[in-house]
């Protein structure tokens, strides 16, 4: 693993500037921010480690803890908040017993909150991972999880070597 | 050859646009010579996305909602039998002559396109469709012809003011950067589009991203610049993917890079990904997290235009102030002052959302009314709906009331109602939005959001939201519509950015608007609009129930009860207000009031 998060520092070319890049890399290759990315980058740009943790704390899309292997960002945008979305993330939080921030149990779902994903006129949206699905009611919302969490028991029956 | 073109914006793909487009795909494989297939930007009718557009001779026919088997019956009896589907199936034509039909006409008729003049009709991923549209013209007019003096000149006659949401004049803002002598100069572009409710800066670079980066070298040659960055936000990735394919395609094509059009100019751009912080859209902030560091603001002067990004002199502007400037170059300043009003030039892009029948991105000259925008443009309320307010400029705005709806919107008359004009975002509201509540919404966004440096921002928006978190509760106090607007003054004036100096607008305005709605929370404990759900009794609408069962089987204080395929009845006394009652049901047959 650490070979292949090297290799995207590649793209480091000593220019200031680039611990948030970096730090990109690193969550788009782990999903999250671990010690040993943040002591890696420390070490090839000489930043602080201190002062990498203080970047990674002030912005919001940087995580330390990883997430699901769905993660979910129900958006709470003013066009979704005026188009149901409280209602939208509390059938979520009811239909997968966690609260916004957490991880279910079986590391499956991830929940966070965002604010206008950009498509406002299908409030209420979420996202999962790369998907956005909109319009949505809690019948329709319940239905959608249970459909996804099948499927995923489905892949991992017939997928079990891949050992996650 | 008829040409298909589908519209694969964010907003179209989510709606389903890439099945169809593999659906278009297939049928075309198989009928060879039958057509072209293309792919479009939104030409702005989200709310009828997908979007299929049938291209032949000059006449373009729109088809709305568009999912796969219609797709298909689209191809078999528009592309190959000639036959367009009836009047009624289609939402926009425009005929070779110029006349324009179909149900959705309306929506285009009041718009003047400038910024969106290529959004939905070119593809933004071939710099050929965008030189044949007229563009790169403006860069080379301005290269060859124009002197960075006269440039400046234009823009200053235009009246181009900035699009990110004060206003500034940008041929002024212009000279003020080419004024300084450095080194190295910096553009940078403010692509960060933090309203949350506002999508204008992204269907721009998703639809157009040339237009976006011919302005910036424009710019880059006015100021004496020869690098650029821009700074958009984390959540956009087809808008960065759609920017890098357009940087390549202009470095290819010789617009971007050295010499460029042999004119003895040099200038490059960079894209840097923002990392959700609402704060970082303010320019010293965006020029903090450029350099790497927390996105804190500092204080002004200096101003960016003698130091900003790594200290040199640097001018930002906003991706639509920038959208505009090959137009104004290309076809002139007396052009472009043509439309708008007095002080406010040009034209503006919106995107209507919420309670809108017709969610969208729309472009119409400045001082176009409120109302012409929520009604002749946006088709009136969802649902039947009543019109209660527009909520313009996000967190840094206001609500304006639908009695003021024939307020112009523009520089001036905004403001004026105690509102900013923002970037765009204008979030419609009818009488089920509880206007309390929203005011609440912004202020644990402006609260979340606050850097932290000023205490008045960091710890006087946290005070305020926790007044109005308990009148939401049913905990008003009669001094808290006092405390609200004498602390909602106060913050204004001792914030250092943007962020905290606007961040009371949302309450200010509603407690100039709606009192009566904050005196009912506080003094009656009761919410008018039947949202807050601790003023509210729960309820099953008889004629929705089924009698399923499922909300009493879910309520944890056991306060439903009834009999299987009967109505349930809940029982106020014993109910807790969780709500689990209201995600359960799958008929919507729970209610609060
Ligand atoms: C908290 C805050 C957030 C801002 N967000 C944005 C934004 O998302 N996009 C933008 O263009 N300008 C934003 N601005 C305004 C910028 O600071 C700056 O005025 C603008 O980019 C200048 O461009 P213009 O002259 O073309 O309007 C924001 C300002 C503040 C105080
Ligand atoms: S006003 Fe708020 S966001 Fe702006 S610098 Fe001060 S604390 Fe930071
Ligand atoms: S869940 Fe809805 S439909 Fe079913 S009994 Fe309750 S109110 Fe009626
Ligand atoms: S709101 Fe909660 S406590 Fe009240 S009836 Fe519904 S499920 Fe029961
Ligand atoms: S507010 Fe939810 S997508 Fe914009
Ligand atoms: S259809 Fe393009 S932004 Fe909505």
């Amino acid at each position: 693993m650490s070979d292949n998060f090297s290799f995207q520092l590649w793209r480091y070319e000593g220019e200031p500037g680039e611990l948030i890049p970096l730090l990109q890399s690193a969550q788009n290759h782990f999903g999250y921010i671990p010690r040993r990315a943040i002591r890696y980058i420390s070490g090839v740009t000489g930043i602080p480690e201190s002062d990498i943790y203080g970047v990674i704390t002030f912005y919001s899309q940087f995580r330390l803890r990883p997430t699901g292997k769905l993660h979910i960002r129900a958006c709470d945008g003013t066009a979704c908040h005026v188009s149901g979305s409280r209602l939208i993330i509390e059938t979520i939080e009811d239909e997968l017993g966690i609260s916004v921030g957490d991880t279910t149990e079986d590391g499956l779902f991830t929940l966070h909150t965002v604010a206008c994903i950009g498509c406002c006129s299908l409030a209420p949206v979420i996202m999962i991972n790369d998907e956005t699905h909109g319009n949505l009611n809690p019948a329709s919302l319940r239905k959608l999880l249970r459909k996804i969490r099948r499927r995923e028991e489905r892949t991992e029956v017939t997928a079990s070597s891949h050992g996650r | 050859m008829k040409k298909v073109v589908v519209g694969m914006g964010t907003c179209g793909m989510s709606a389903g646009a890439q099945a169809v487009y593999d659906k278009l795909q297939d049928l075309a494989a198989g009928t060879p010579g039958a057509c072209e297939l293309t792919i479009s930007g939104c030409i702005g009718m989200c709310y009828a996305e997908p979007m299929v557009e049938i291209r032949e001779d000059g006449s373009r026919v729109f088809y709305g909602n568009v999912t796969p088997q219609r797709a298909e019956e689209i191809f078999r009896s528009h592309v190959q039998d000639d036959e367009p589907l009836t009047e009624d199936e289609i939402v926009y034509l425009e005929k070779a002559d110029g006349t324009v039909g179909g149900t959705e006409a309306a929506f285009l008729a009041q718009q003047q396109r400038i910024v969106l003049r290529n959004c939905g009709t070119i593809n933004p991923e071939s710099i050929e469709d965008y030189e044949n549209a007229g563009g790169y013209r403006g860069l080379r007019k301005a290269l060859l012809e124009m002197t960075p003096e006269g440039i400046i000149q234009e823009m200053k006659d235009s009246g181009l003011r900035g699009r990110g949401g004060a206003g500034f004049p940008t041929g002024l803002k212009w000279s003020f950067t080419a004024g300084h002598e450095a080194d190295r100069k910096y553009v940078v572009c403010n692509a960060d589009e933090g309203d949350p409710g506002a999508f204008m800066d992204r269907s721009v670079l998703e639809g157009d991203p040339h237009a976006v980066l011919e302005g910036m070298i424009i710019c880059g040659r006015a100021v004496g610049s020869d690098f650029g960055y821009i700074y958009c936000r984390a959540e956009y990735p087809l808008a960065v993917r759609r920017l890098n394919m357009a940087i390549d395609a202009a470095r290819e094509k010789g617009y971007l890079g050295e010499n460029i059009l042999e004119s003895g100019f040099n200038f490059d751009v960079k894209i840097r990904q923002g990392a959700g912080a609402f704060v970082c859209g303010e320019e010293t902030a965006l020029f903090a997290s450029i350099e790497g560091k927390r996105g804190m603001p500092r204080i002004r002067p200096p101003f960016p235009a003698e130091k900003g990004l790594w200290q040199k002199p640097t001018n930002n502007n906003n991706v639509e102030t920038f959208a505009n400037v090959a137009w104004i170059i290309d076809r002139g300043a007396a052009a472009y002052a043509s439309f708008g009003t007095e002080k406010s030039k040009g034209t503006k892009v919106f995107a209507l959302a919420g309670k809108t029948a017709h969610g969208g991105l729309v472009e119409v000259p400045m001082g176009t009314t409120i109302n012409d925008l929520v009604f002749k443009i946006g088709g009136g309320i969802k649902k039947g709906g009543t019109f209660k307010a527009v909520q313009m400029g996000g967190p840094s705005g206001g609500c304006i009331p639908a009695a003021l709806g024939d307020t112009p919107v523009d520089f001036e008359n905004i403001p004026a109602t105690g509102a900013i004009m923002g970037s765009g975002g204008m979030v419609v509201l009818d009488e089920s939005t509880c206007m309390v509540e929203m005011a609440r919404f912004f202020l644990e966004f402006t609260q979340s959001e606050s850097c932290g440096k000023c205490t008045f921002c960091r710890i006087g928006t946290l005070r305020m939201f926790e007044i109005l978190e308990r009148i939401v509760n049913g905990e008003g106090q009669p001094d808290d519509i006092d405390k609200l607007s004498s602390l909602g003054g106060q913050i204004k004036e001792a914030s250092l950015c943007g962020l905290g100096q606007t961040a009371p607008n949302p309450v200010l305005t509603t407690l100039r608007y709606y009192l009566d709605e904050y005196r009912a929370h506080i003094e009656d404990k009761s919410c008018p609009a039947g949202v807050c759900t601790a003023l509210v009794d729960f309820h099953i609408d008889p004629e929705k129930c089924t009698g399923c069962g499922l909300c009493a089987k879910n309520c944890p204080v056991q306060a439903i009860s009834g009999e299987p395929k009967k109505v349930y009845v809940i029982d106020n006394s014993i109910c807790t207000k969780c709500n689990r009652c209201v995600t359960s049901c799958s008929f919507d047959a729970v209610y609060k009031r």
